[in-house]
């Protein structure tokens, strides 16, 4: 029984992309939500983004699926991430 | 001592007939009159009275015929499913105390050291063996955990035919039962013991038969009444051949029944009634529902009869004659104190009815949030896109889980598996559910694993 998913590409994404492929998700999220993103800026802090942790929770399963990674499952010298910025940071530094 | 019950094969030859009532597997077929004449089995039923009598065969239509032989006969009778794990079975026979093991292979592959071999041939031999009831058979049922040793699971022909009315529950004696289901699990046996003892036929399926054949032979056998969980009949919906059959009476046991279902076969049977029952191995059949709606009115709590409902932490708790009795060996009390079978389902009352939202044991904690998969699946299956829907946790760093869903498409539903449905599957889930209970992602798959017992694949959450 072939019980694969059918819509996953594999996905050769750049570090610019990355940084893309996460705001628009952030977007994403925030408008099904209805959340009101504070800013986007890279200092912006998680807590204060307008996004709480179940956003943050479908972001991270989200992109796990477009980018093909979860960073958080993978063993990283990096702290755990406060900013946007860091997220970001936090991708592009596991990505493969 | 006291005289035993009439067994399965007295109560049946009351029904009379037995000439033009038959079992029909794939490959072969029976009348019941046949086992008046002769003997399924290559040992004398002498042999075998009193003892305690595993029955593995690979084919359900020699267990039929075992099954009407040996009640009255064995002292105990194990039902093994076509499925049981094989290293299972050597610690299932010495748990259970077995003497003989009954299968169909003629190898003896299922043979066990220090038990007798007895074969099963798919027909009968010997002149007329002696049917007189030597003692009360013990039935015991293996339970379908996913993993692990199955819990042996005690009836007595008594709890099993409880729910069965002679000669009302077919509406008619001459109705043809199917059943998606193999006779060696409860839902499937139920049926066995309607077609059997209601005057009726029985069409069985074959290990491996597409479903759209064993539909075609179901319509050949123009059959009445069939049963299946909602996994089966998805499956029979997507496999386009359900026109080849006209039943009277469609039934749904085993799984959550949702809306989306029960809507579907009635569009697709127009003119046969479509029921669900709720019944496990451990409680027995509690109850049918057969007002078109999932669930059940609440009054059902209160009603008066041989079955009490009872509702505890949410959970639906039964007494009732029809539950079992207990587990062989290992597997802890089966009934509570006041002698009410816990069935771990859960249910939610709205609106006037209790509906099923899911199993004890299967719910996702969402940030300390629970979540039913089963109740996310009926509003999924409503899409007028899905035929099917797995609804599972996924690891999540900030809530320690997501849920996340497989959907299976209906076939020529739709074509657009891209993005556009995926959002409104999650917008249908937004508007009809708490926020955590969404699914974060929507996967579109081509099918979902079923297993043994027909049941959607779970793993634990």
């Amino acid at each position: 029984m072939d019980t694969r998913p059918i819509d996953i590409q594999p996905i050769d994404i750049k570090p610019m992309d990355i940084r893309s492929v996460i705001l628009a998700e952030f977007e994403k999220v925030a408008r099904e939500q209805e959340k009101n993103l504070s800013s986007l800026a890279d200092d912006t802090m998680l807590l204060d983004s307008g996004l709480d942790s179940l956003c943050f929770a479908i972001i991270v399963a989200r992109l796990e699926d477009s980018l093909g990674f979860d960073p958080f499952q993978i063993a990283s010298d990096k702290e755990f991430p406060m900013t946007i910025g860091e997220f970001i940071e936090f991708y592009e530094h596991a990505a493969p | 001592m006291p005289l035993p019950e009439p067994s399965l094969w007295g109560l049946i030859a009351r029904g009379g007939r037995l000439d033009v009532r038959c079992i029909h597997g794939a490959a072969h077929s029976l009348a019941l009159g046949a086992l008046a004449g002769g003997s399924s089995l290559d040992c004398s039923l002498e042999a075998l009275a009193g003892r305690a009598v595993m029955l593995a065969t690979a084919d359900q239509f020699t267990a039929a015929l075992a099954m009407l032989e040996l009640d009255g006969i064995a002292r105990r009778l194990v039902l093994c499913p076509p499925d049981i794990a094989p290293e299972h079975l050597p610690l299932l026979a010495e748990i259970a105390g077995i003497e003989a093991i009954v299968s169909d292979d003629g190898a003896g592959t299922r043979a066990i050291p220090g038990t007798v071999a007895v074969h099963c041939r798919p027909g009968v031999a010997r002149a007329g063996p002696d049917r007189t009831p030597r003692c009360q058979t013990e039935w015991v049922l293996l339970t379908s955990g996913t993993t692990g040793l199955p819990k042996l699971v005690v009836h007595t022909l008594a709890s099993l035919i409880g729910p069965i009315k002679p000669n009302a529950a077919a509406g008619a004696a001459g109705a043809v039962w199917s059943t998606f289901y193999d006779i060696r699990r409860y839902g499937g046996l139920q049926i066995f013991f309607r077609a059997t003892l209601s005057g009726g036929s029985l069409v069985l399926s074959s290990a491996g038969e597409p479903v759209a054949d064993f539909l075609g032979r179901v319509g050949r056998h123009e059959i009445t009444h069939i049963s299946g969980t909602p996994s089966h009949w998805r499956r029979a919906l997507m496999s386009g051949a359900t026109d080849r059959m006209r039943p009277r009476y469609v039934r749904l046991s085993g799984e959550i029944a949702d809306q989306a279902i029960l809507d579907d076969l009635q569009k697709c049977f127009r003119d046969a009634g479509v029921g669900h029952a709720f019944a496990s191995t451990e409680a027995g059949v509690a109850f049918e529902v057969n007002d078109g709606g999932a669930g059940f009115p609440s009054d059902y709590i209160s009603r008066d009869g041989e079955v009490e409902l009872r509702i505890a932490d949410n959970s639906l708790l039964i007494r009732s004659p029809r539950t079992a009795s207990r587990y062989l060996g290992p597997g802890g009390d089966l009934r509570d104190p006041d002698g009410f079978v816990d069935t771990g389902d859960m249910v939610e009352r709205r609106d006037g009815r209790y509906f099923f939202i899911g199993r004890r044991g299967g719910i996702i904690n969402v940030g300390g949030a629970k979540v039913h998969p089963e109740e996310v699946e009926a509003i999924i299956n409503r899409h007028p896109a899905v035929l099917m829907s797995l609804v599972k946790a996924r690891k999540n760093p900030f809530t320690g889980a997501v849920v996340v869903a497989d959907v299976v498409l209906r076939p020529n539903g739709c074509n657009g598996a891209g993005g556009g449905l995926q959002s409104e599957i999650i917008a249908s889930c937004r508007s009809g559910l708490a926020p955590h209970k969404v699914p974060a992602l929507v996967n579109f798959v081509g099918a979902l694993a079923v297993g043994g017992a027909g049941k959607l694949a779970r793993r634990d959450a």
